[in-house]
């Protein structure tokens, strides 16, 4: 084991003993205040009913759906926007400017739209991380040297072959950056809404432990909730981009 | 018997410190398995001209035919090696060397037999399956060759694809890029800033003058091949032709041998 992991764990077992020591200090009200045991206490009891399961699964499935439209809609639009002058000068511009509008804003709209119901929490989650991949991927191909191109077609190859051959790929370091900084979004997204609006889900069991006072569900939660974040972010993003930056030849971060 | 039919080339750039003229009134024919090297200084137009061959540039006047049909686009008749390489990173090797041949309609078992002979004659067998940030300067533009050879073209079409390399792997692939012109007896326009490396390569050397891109003199080389970029002969051919240059129009020959 490396020395910054030996400080790592150092550090986080000192920070759990001088928080259930200010717990135990009765400094503040122990339902307020829980120490960390209390919220081990309460998340095994969660997981033993198995209340956290579902709530994960159900707004991993959320994300998971609204995540996977945003990808399928926003590379597509990436590449041909970096492509297509014309389509740069008019939806670029609505791009451009949605870019400036949190994603929890288009909630009252999709409410009245849709109602109080997934489709609306998915419309939020698709608008939230739409745009931030149509702006990664279109980024990322205009950077793509142009002599790849002229290449390719000096061996005969354009139209669809081109973008599926060339610029998908050639793009592909780009659209990872995209998918990260999207997912990233779409979870963010889906956690506003989910506090928001009453439904199954992380948010919602977040929300329900402020509702009953309980502090310990709310502090449990929130580690759940930073838990997924990171470990899509590490494990399968930063897995992706190693493979990448191996077969590319890029230097490793 | 031409090849390749230049007629009458001029172009220009709209550029945002007003029009430039890159090459103006550039006719010249590249004879069937003829080795022709374009010769000038930096900016001179070369680039211009061959991407102008390629298809992949329009001229503002003028036309190119290759094998008597006008050039309106790229095409694999017309293979390009690019002084960057311009090699996809995300494939093989090998997968780069086929990457024009489904295009010409090529089943998979000839692609990978195609690729595998080409890449033989670049003497990279044994680097078939490595990713290309993995090669040297020189192993890459032997690849760039291999893939432009691979599409089997009516012409080849080489922009400066040496200039980038070390003085060991310059010679050796002056050698190497002879023999094979040899072997299959293509047709090849090679552009360059180095007067040696022309005539080194060049059945027949342009020079080819700055501002605007005009054909200025035009050399036939009588020495025997194979040549070595070394040799006594490529050297002292290079002074004179430098120095006839330098002589008609005051140009330093430095400023043709480095561009
Ligand atoms: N796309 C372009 N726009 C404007 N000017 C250009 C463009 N491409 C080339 N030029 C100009 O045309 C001239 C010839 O360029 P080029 O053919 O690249 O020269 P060479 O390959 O001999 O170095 C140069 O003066 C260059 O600045
Ligand atoms: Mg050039």
């Amino acid at each position: 084991m490396d020395k910054s992991w030996v400080r790592r764990i150092i550090f986080v077992v000192g920070l759990l003993l001088l928080w259930q020591l200010i717990a135990m200090s009765g400094l503040w009200n122990k339902t307020l205040f829980p120490g960390p045991l209390q919220v081990i206490q309460r998340l095994s009891a969660m997981v033993s009913d198995g209340s956290i399961f579902i709530a994960t699964l159900v707004s991993l499935k959320r994300v998971l759906l609204g995540y996977g439209m945003a990808l399928a809609v926003g590379i597509p639009l990436g590449i041909l926007m970096a492509r297509r002058d014309w389509l740069e000068q008019t939806l670029g511009m609505i791009v451009s400017g949605l870019q400036a509008l949190p994603s929890i804003c288009w909630l009252p709209l999709a409410l009245l739209w849709f109602g109080l119901n997934d489709t609306a929490i998915l419309f939020v989650v698709v608008m939230g991380s739409m745009v931030s991949i149509i702006v990664a991927v279109t980024d990322g191909v205009k950077n793509i040297p142009p002599t790849y191109v002229r290449a390719a077609r000096t061996m005969g190859t354009w139209r669809l072959p081109l973008y599926t051959e060339v610029l998908l790929p050639a793009s592909l370091p780009s659209i990872l950056i995209g998918a990260k900084l999207g997912w990233g979004y779409a979870w963010r997204a889906l956690m506003s809404g989910e506090l928001l609006f009453v439904s199954l889900g992380l948010g919602h069991t977040l929300m329900m432990g402020r509702e009953l006072a309980d502090m310990s569900q709310v502090i449990a939660v929130m580690l759940i909730i930073m838990a997924i974040g990171l470990t899509a972010d590490r494990a399968v993003f930063g897995t992706i981009e190693n493979r990448f930056r191996q077969r590319w030849g890029l230097a490793k971060t | 018997m031409s090849k390749l039919s230049i007629q009458g080339i001029s172009k220009r750039f709209d550029g945002t410190r007003g029009e430039v003229w890159a090459l103006k009134d550039v006719s010249l024919e590249i004879h069937k398995g003829e080795f022709l090297v374009i010769v000038g200084p930096s900016g001179c137009g070369k680039s211009t001209l061959l991407n102008i061959v390629a298809g992949l540039e329009k001229p503002t006047e003028g036309t190119v035919l290759a094998d008597n049909k006008k050039v309106k686009k790229p095409g694999p008749d017309r293979s390009v090696v690019f002084q960057d390489g311009a090699l996809f990173p995300w494939l093989s090797v090998q997968k780069n060397v086929e990457f024009g041949l489904r295009r010409i309609g090529l089943a998979p078992k000839e692609r990978t037999e195609r690729a595998a002979h080409y890449l033989g004659m670049v003497q990279l067998t044994q680097f078939k399956d490595n990713y290309i940030h993995e090669l040297s300067g020189g192993m890459r533009q032997r690849v760039a060759i291999a893939r432009a050879l691979a599409v089997e073209p009516q012409v080849l079409l080489m922009d400066e694809p040496f200039s980038a390399l070390d003085a060991m792997t310059w010679e050796s692939l002056c050698e190497d890029l002879q023999q094979i012109w040899q072997r299959i007896n293509t047709t090849i326009m090679f552009v360059t800033h180095n007067v040696r490396e022309a005539i080194c390569l060049g059945d027949r050397v342009i020079v080819l003058s700055a501002r605007p891109g005009r054909i200025h003199a035009e050399f036939n080389i009588e020495i025997p091949r194979p040549r070595h970029i070394d040799d006594g002969d490529v050297a002292r051919l290079a002074q004179q032709i430098s120095r006839a240059i330098k002589g008609e129009h005051g140009h330093h020959p430095e400023e043709l041998l480095y561009g």
